[in-house]
């Protein structure tokens, strides 16, 4: 009866329990802040990232957030291909950002470039421009398969 | 030697320090004359520290220096505190100007003047006669005149500034005579002691008039709204010792003429008279601050920031005469004691203020904020100070400018329960008053800080500046200590004060109880903790900076960009500017303020589509100045030029116009006789 | 004057560990009511912990005030829970505590960290204390009259003597000019901390900053007592006010059983006004910036109302 009082309202859907295989600095565990930088997507992953923080698939109970400025951050999500336009400033966002950190690539665009990979305005994917700590493939990824990848580094 | 002989070597001290100023050659008169004014302030402060302590007035009378009148001294305590406050402004300022001096701005004029000036205003407080009082007073003002115009008198600002400043004070000059004369003829004697005798024995219409026009006439010296409209001209054109000593010292003057008139001679009056004190210092605190919130010159800001601590100082003294005009002696003590803290709290920052932005106008060549910036790594120990003496003036503890604030909201607070309607409706305004003030003030200084020294240097001027010469610092250092130990050690200020208070008011007791350190109000419950506050917040301080050290795995900072979003290029242009710092205020009082922008668009030559260059002009003005003396002097203008009509040059029509008051003249002599 | 002493300590303990747990209750409020489960409630003590490990970075232009203004923001509010009656009604330099220096003592921290603001030399920073000064400056008319309203009353602007006065005449709390004044100094409070429907402290959009801009360029140590801070003032405030309304449990002696019982009953005050305030902002929207000077010129037309049925109704 208590149980069903505390899941009143509450929608989000729960997860297996324990962390998957540990990944990231000892320092972020429990407590991951993020900055997210759009380096030239489509928005589809940026659409699974919201919904992977909103009420359904709740990263934030695993610790995880998303934060307004690199320097607050403790990682910074890259989403799409890096395009000329966005090589420096992905550069700078990620050097701002305090050690240790962690550069989360999300999506297959973030990975290899995906359906854009060879395209004039693209100058490589995230792993050319900066050094990548996890990857999440997909295209877009499931925002299970993005709390996942979270959790790994928060070990909740 | 007693206190008289003081005052009057002093006296003659600070003349021969001007005559030294003409005198000496060049490469030591500024110098030459420095050391003869400090020996005047010696000894001017020594006769006023005498006075203060066994709490008698001095009296001195001479009838030759001064034909047909006489020359009258009346050093009482109220007059000594002034001298004080005069002093303790004067000395680090002449000390600031020996280093401002050795760059040029040492011509014969300004070294005879500044010390005349300076004895001058030593001096006004000492004065015991009408006489001897207007003529100090004339001679301030004069001196005053002559310093303004010294340091770039070839510019048409500093001369309309000078003009200005000329009419304004001549015209107050002329009110505060007036007043005397007045007083004067209905006690049949010209002495401070005799009027005060006889001023309770005249009617209330004589002594209403009195009081206003003596509050106009020293009202408009001291830059209360609407009779400022000087003070933001000639305040930044003088040289910056020179302005330190107008802003802290001669408005300071000011007041004392108001406490003067109204509580020692007059012995106090009826409500109007301080429901009129409080609501133009409450309209002058508010204005002040707001277009202080509003500049974009250092100095001019500074100068509006003089209104607005003059306001509030009149609030306090309105307070102070409401409560004794309704039978409430302790507070009313306890009002006027704050009058005398603020100003004598002002004078100090405003000193350091002033000297710390000739510091900077010198280092830079410009007083516009908006093209200063990154002045606190360039030019650190005047970067730091100015960022104290900000801190005073907007009244962070634990400096001195929060004592008088605290004693003013005491007051304030307590007479919020008398009873009598008038206080009711008006203290809970002037609480507003004060509190938007306050608020106004802190945006005006974190602005003149934050652009003027923080950030990246907006002009090649700041970038290359550099440190001024030690005594420059060390006049700045001096009232900033000054600002510091008064903040943290009140009790040493505050038993002048009471001294002062108690003689200028009669049958009023003390209001203040320096219990140790602590500040104890007598007979009402209130109590500051001014030392165990300062002591308090400086343990915090370094034990909040141990524990980060303590706690931060990396306690050392790495040198990085600033985050600019990561923009590829970050310049000095890209930061706030002072006119956008205010901008939120300006939107919110747009109204009081009313900015004037203009735009103008010039479109190419071939084709209306096709823009060449955009013109924005924004300024903010003052508005009293726009609204009520600009029409005036339209019209005194268009009657002057209606009147040469009268002079075409033509003798024929002069010898008429002889020849017609001649005949009306006779006529009117027969009519009479 | 040593059991005032440990009392202070004891409040000043209070306040910087509660802080940030009253962040996480308001937080975990906020998302039970948007139907997820959110962070755990000690998360934001989690949070401050990381960023004590994390490297310290220093923009090239800033100098020394970007480093001391997190010091002194959490000193000064340090030193203001120390003397203010929170727990007890006997603080260490308890007569000292007027409301009127508590305002300026807040008003230290957050000038100098309008400074660190402009310090780094970018146009956020400027933005922010620009935003941040002008909302101070409107809400002082409000906060000085409504400290005058409930001044009063114990005819002293000393808070230990108000909540002394309160503890004798409960009556006192329900006179129109206590709930005025009170209702005014809720807006101020709100206002001065940075909550909605003043300033929103999670938004992500820089031109709709007000604080957030001021510390967007703090990193790691520096970043960790900024939070701190703000959560200690937010913290003292709320602390105020419901000693104000309520100050039932506050400890009258400074026995260690009494105390405790202090510490509790503050502990379940300020969670439950936390709680309410939680439940008002996640059914409200961010107010314009232009528009904040009205809802702080109604703040102060509250106080005014305060003082005005403070004499009416005598």
């Amino acid at each position: 009866m208590s149980r069903a009082l505390r899941r009143f309202g509450r929608v989000t859907e729960p997860l297996a329990p324990g962390p998957p295989t540990a990944d990231g600095p000892p320092e972020l565990v429990r407590s991951l802040q993020l900055r997210h930088v759009d380096a030239g997507s489509c928005n589809g992953c940026e659409l699974e990232i919201v919904s992977a923080f909103g009420p359904v698939y709740d990263a934030e109970r695993f610790g995880a957030r998303l934060v307004a400025s690199p320097r607050h951050a403790d990682g910074v999500l890259v989403t799409g291909p890096v395009t000329q336009n966005m090589a420096v400033p992905l550069l700078r966002t990620v050097e701002a950002t305090p050690r240790p950190r962690v550069v989360i690539a999300v999506g297959d665009c973030a990975r290899d470039c995906g359906v854009f990979a060879g395209g004039y305005g693209v100058v490589g994917a995230v792993g050319d421009v900066v050094e990548v700590d996890t990857s999440i493939p997909g295209c877009p990824p499931h925002p299970t398969a993005i709390v996942e990848a979270l959790r790994g580094i928060t070990r909740r | 030697m007693n206190a008289g002989t003081l005052v009057v070597t002093g006296a003659v001290l600070g003349l021969g320090a001007g005559i030294a100023g003409v005198a000496l050659p060049h490469r030591s008169r500024v110098t030459g004359a420095a050391v003869l004014l400090w020996g005047a302030c010696a000894l001017e402060g020594v006769a006023a520290v005498h006075v203060l302590a066994t709490g008698h007035a001095v009296v001195l009378h001479s009838s030759t220096i001064l034909p047909l009148t006489g020359v009258e001294v009346m050093l009482s305590p109220l007059g000594a505190f002034f001298v004080l406050l005069v002093a303790l402004v004067a000395v680090p300022a002449t000390l600031h100007g020996i280093g401002y001096a050795r760059h040029g701005l040492a011509s014969r004029t300004a070294a005879c003047v500044f010390p005349i000036f300076v004895t001058s205003l030593l001096l006004v407080p000492t004065a015991g006669s009408v006489a001897t009082f207007m003529v100090l007073w004339e001679l301030m003002a004069l001196t005053s005149l002559l310093l303004v115009l010294v340091g770039h008198g070839r510019r048409a600002e500093a001369r309309s500034a000078a003009s200005w400043y000329a009419v304004l004070t001549q015209g107050g000059a002329a009110l505060i005579l007036i007043a005397w004369l007045v007083l004067a003829a209905h006690s049949g004697g010209q002495s401070f002691a005799a009027m005060g005798h006889h001023a309770r024995h005249l009617a209330p219409a004589v002594r209403g008039l009195v009081f206003v026009l003596a509050l106009i006439g020293f009202g408009s010296k001291a830059g209360v709204v609407p009779f400022h409209v000087w003070l933001p001209k000639a305040h930044p054109e003088a040289p910056s010792p020179v302005s330190a000593l107008m802003s802290g010292a001669m408005v300071a003057l000011g007041v004392y003429g108001i406490v003067l008139v109204g509580d020692a001679l007059l012995g106090g009056g009826p409500v109007w008279w301080w429901l009129a004190v409080l609501a133009l210092g409450a309209v002058s605190a508010l204005f002040g601050s707001l277009h202080a919130a509003s500049s974009t010159d250092v100095k001019r800001l500074l100068a509006y920031s003089t209104t607005d601590n003059v306001g509030l100082a009149l609030l306090a003294l309105g307070a102070s005469g409401l409560f004794a005009a309704t039978r409430h002696p302790v507070l009313a003590s306890l009002g006027l004691v704050a009058t005398l803290v603020l100003m004598l709290n002002h004078a100090a920052v405003k000193g350091a203020l002033f000297l710390a932005a000739g510091s900077v106008q010198m280092a830079t060549g410009s007083s516009d904020l908006d093209r200063l910036g990154g002045l606190l790594r360039r030019m650190p120990q005047t970067g730091a100070l100015f960022l104290v003496a900000a801190a005073a003036i907007t009244g962070l503890p634990p400096l001195n400018g929060f004592i008088g604030e605290w004693l003013l909201f005491q007051s304030l607070l307590h007479g919020a329960a008398t009873g009598n309607t008038a206080t009711d409706v008006a203290v809970p305004l002037a609480v507003a008053a004060l509190a938007l003030t306050a608020g106004l003030t802190v945006v005006a200084f974190v602005k003149a800080v934050g652009i003027g020294f923080l950030g990246r240097p907006r002009s090649q001027g700041a970038d290359e500046a550099v440190e001024v010469p030690v005594t420059m610092r060390l006049a700045v250092g001096l009232l900033v200590a000054v600002c510091v130990v008064f903040g943290v050690v009140p009790a040493l200020e505050l038993p002048a004060v009471e001294r002062a208070v108690r003689t200028a008011v009669p049958g009023v007791g003390s209001a203040l109880l320096a219990h140790g350190v602590d500040v104890q109000l007598v007979g009402l419950r209130g109590v500051l903790a001014p030392t165990e506050l300062a002591g308090a917040m400086a343990v915090a301080v370094v034990g909040v900076m141990v524990l980060r050290r303590s706690l931060s795995r990396r306690p050392t900072a790495r040198v990085v960009d600033a985050w600019g979003c990561g923009r590829q290029l970050q310049t000095a242009r890209m930061q706030y500017t002072a006119t956008s710092f205010a901008e939120p205020v300006q939107r919110v009082f747009d109204d009081v303020l009313r900015p004037v922008q203009d735009l103008d668009v010039t479109h190419v030559a071939e084709s209306r589509y096709v823009i060449e260059a955009v013109t924005f002009h924004n300024a903010v003005d003052d508005a009293i100045e726009r609204g009520l003396y600009r029409p005036v002097v339209r019209v005194v203008r268009r009657c002057g030029q209606a009147a040469r009509a009268l002079q075409p040059g033509s003798v024929h029509r002069y010898l008429g116009y002889g020849l017609g008051a001649l005949v009306i003249v006779l006529a009117a002599l027969a009519m009479i006789g | 004057m040593v059991g005032a002493g440990i009392s202070s300590a004891v409040q000043v303990a209070v306040v910087a560990v509660g802080g940030p747990v009253l962040l996480g209750v308001m937080r975990k409020v906020r998302c039970r009511l948007e139907g997820r489960v959110g962070a755990p409630v000690l998360q934001p003590l989690v949070d401050i912990r990381k960023l004590f490990r994390k490297e310290r970075l220093r923009p090239d232009q800033a100098t020394w005030i970007f480093a001391l203004a997190p010091v002194v923001l959490v000193s000064t509010v340090a030193v203001a829970a120390a003397v203010t009656p929170l727990v007890t009604t006997h603080p260490a330099f308890g007569a000292g505590s007027d409301l009127f220096v508590l305002v300026y003592l807040l008003l230290v921290g957050s000038t100098i960290l309008a400074l660190a603001g402009m310090d780094a030399g970018t146009a956020f920073g400027g933005m922010g204390s620009s935003r941040a000064v002008t909302i101070g400056a409107l809400a002082e008319p409000a906060l000085l009259v409504s400290i005058l309203a409930l001044s009063a009353t114990a005819h002293s602007s000393n808070l230990a003597a108000i909540v002394r006065a309160t503890l004798a005449g409960p009556g006192s709390v329900a006179t129109p000019q206590r709930l005025f004044a009170l209702g005014s100094l809720l807006i101020v409070i709100v206002a001065e901390s940075g909550r909605l429907p003043v300033d929103n402290p999670a938004t992500h959009l820089e031109l709709t900053m007000v604080h957030e801009a001021m510390v967007l360029e703090y990193a790691g140590p520096d970043l960790a007592v900024v939070t701190v801070g703000e959560a200690m003032r937010l913290t003292l405030l709320l602390g105020i006010f419901v000693n104000l309304v309520a100050p039932w449990g506050v400890a009258t002696t400074t026995h260690a059983a009494d105390i405790a019982v202090g510490v509790a009953s503050l502990a379940a005050k300020v969670a439950l006004l936390g709680v309410a305030l939680s439940v008002f902002e996640v059914s409200t929207a961010k107010v314009r910036l232009f528009r904040i000077p009205e809802l702080l010129a109604g703040a102060f037309v509250l106080a005014l109302l305060g003082v005005v049925s403070g004499l009416v109704v005598k």
